[in-house]
């Protein structure tokens, strides 16, 4: 297609390196479309990863996440710090197109060359965040901005693929939510390090709070017991106090305290040995994306659609088990890549 | 896996309403494209700033005040300041006939007036992405 797209991997690597912003937005083109000379800068660049504190906001749809970004990037910009951002928006299944609009809450920042902002369509992965935006996140990262800033769709209970990207997750609700609580506590909530009740301004903002006080705390709707008859458990005088803060984007009110949360919660992860424990979690799920991409580059390259087609038909038909049709289908990808190898495996 | 046709739709100026600049990406987005849409009252730096973080292939402007002519070659200035010369720029809205000839001349591939078929910017998204300038 487009002449300008092929590029030389390691030279782009270096240019972004050096501070080029296009080398920088090319790569990240390359990476989210999986192509060869993205992978080939993403090894490259990938000994000068793991500098970046990560954070990710989460939470539902239009509770404000792109506002408080805004505002949280200023804050970090007053304080000298770059900051690069990467907000993800879901793909229509139907056209496979999206329509990425939280720029329009963040125009603040573009005059500042301190910050870059990227925007990121899901394209089908359920998790909340894109497949690349791991890959997105360690570009930006290598390229030395210390503070990345990662917004995920508006997220449901399931959506908790952030926690695998983020040092500090950050869960963004707003008033009103009423029944939502009960599907947060299952999933969210549980990946949550700060949990902010935007939008204070309006009324019913501390109701709110008080709401997600009693389920964090196992309270009446709590998940420690049934009912809320289990007392709170003790809490460990080491462990992370997941604080519950009132911000207004609006308003600009709270910001600076949320700032400061995501800051000790920086030096708590350092202090107790959970920044490791966090890289190693991050590593795994990392070795395990490519273990599962490199699976499926391999089914594209010896199984042919018929065979697929096939085997499925058999199922289908009741001909053959499931299991059977995949053990089937696994030993013939070996033989061929066995004998592409000519015999060597 | 596949590459998707990125497109920044952005309105510079003063003019309040975002009605046309909506459809448009509303449009392009069910063809399929990626739509990276900014809002009101964007100035050129903004707007050429946001087509290079976002790698867009196409840039796309929507002007209702009349001040297309003032706009546009800010816009195309900015842009190649970045070296962003190879990405299209495409322009919506009320313009005169008489205008259309000028904004080609500074660079500018299509002209889209009031009542236009979006599919023909679906189009000509899709051709100016396979044909790049020279
Ligand atoms: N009253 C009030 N409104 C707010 C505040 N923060 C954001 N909003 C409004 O809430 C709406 C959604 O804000 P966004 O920042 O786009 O929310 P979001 O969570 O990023 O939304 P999605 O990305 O679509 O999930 C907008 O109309 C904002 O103006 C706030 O503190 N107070
Ligand atoms: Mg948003």
């Amino acid at each position: 297609m487009n002449q300008r797209r092929n590029l030389d991997g390691a030279r782009l690597a270096q240019e972004a390196r050096q501070g080029n912003r296009r080398a920088l937005a090319r790569l990240l083109s390359l990476v989210e479309n999986g192509a060869p000379a993205g992978l080939i800068a993403l090894s490259e660049l990938f000994p000068y990863t793991g500098q970046a504190h990560i954070i990710g906001i989460t939470g539902s749809p239009g509770a404000g996440k792109s506002s408080l970004l805004n505002r949280l990037a200023h804050a970090f910009r007053q304080s000298g710090t770059r900051v690069a951002i990467v907000a993800v928006d879901p793909t229509s299944p139907f056209s496979g197109g999206a329509l990425l609009g939280d720029r329009l809450r963040m125009r603040t920042l573009i005059n500042d060359d301190g910050i870059f902002i990227r925007s990121m369509a899901s394209r089908g992965h359920p998790g909340g965040i894109a497949r690349a935006t791991h890959d997105a996140v360690m570009l930006l990262d290598a390229v030395g901005y210390p503070v990345i800033l990662v917004e995920t769709v508006g997220a449901g209970q399931a959506q908790v693929d952030v926690a695998r990207v983020a040092h500090t997750v950050v869960l963004v609700e707003a008033p009103g939510m009423g029944d939502d609580i009960q599907a947060l506590k299952a999933g969210l909530m549980e990946i949550a390090d700060i949990i902010v009740v935007n939008k204070a301004d309006r009324p019913d903002a501390r109701q709110t709070m008080r709401m997600l006080q009693s389920v964090r705390h196992g309270g009446p709707s709590g998940h420690h017991g049934p009912g809320g008859d289990a007392p709170a458990p003790p809490a460990d005088a080491d462990a992370w106090e997941v604080p519950i803060l009132l911000t207004s984007a609006l308003e600009e009110r709270g910001i600076a305290e949320l700032q400061a949360a995501i800051l000790a919660h920086r030096q708590y992860l350092s202090a107790s040995g959970q920044w490791a424990a966090r890289l190693a979690q991050h590593a795994r799920a990392e070795v395990e994306l490519w273990l599962r991409r490199h699976f499926e580059a391999l089914q594209t390259a010896h199984l042919p659609p018929e065979r697929w087609e096939s085997a499925v038909d058999a199922v289908a038909a009741r001909q053959a088990a499931p299991a059977a049709v995949a053990q089937n289908l696994l030993e013939e990808l070996l033989a061929s890549i066995c004998h592409r190898r000519r015999g060597e495996c | 896996m596949e590459r998707k046709i990125r497109v920044l739709i952005a309105k510079p100026g003063l003019d309040g309403h975002d009605r046309g600049a909506k459809v448009v990406a509303r449009a392009l987005r069910d063809a399929g494209m990626e739509v990276i849409y900014t809002g009101l009252r964007q100035t050129p730096p903004m707007i050429a700033e946001a087509a290079l973080q976002e790698d867009v292939d196409v840039v796309g402007l929507s002007i209702l005040s009349g001040a297309h002519m003032a706009l546009v070659p800010r816009v195309l200035e900015e842009m190649r300041r970045r070296g962003l010369d190879d990405v299209a720029l495409f322009v919506g809205g009320i313009i005169p006939p008489d205008d259309v000839a000028p904004l080609k001349e500074m660079g500018v591939r299509e002209v889209f007036g009031p009542g236009t078929n979006t599919h023909d910017v679906v189009t000509f998204i899709r051709q100016a992405v396979d044909e790049p300038t020279a």
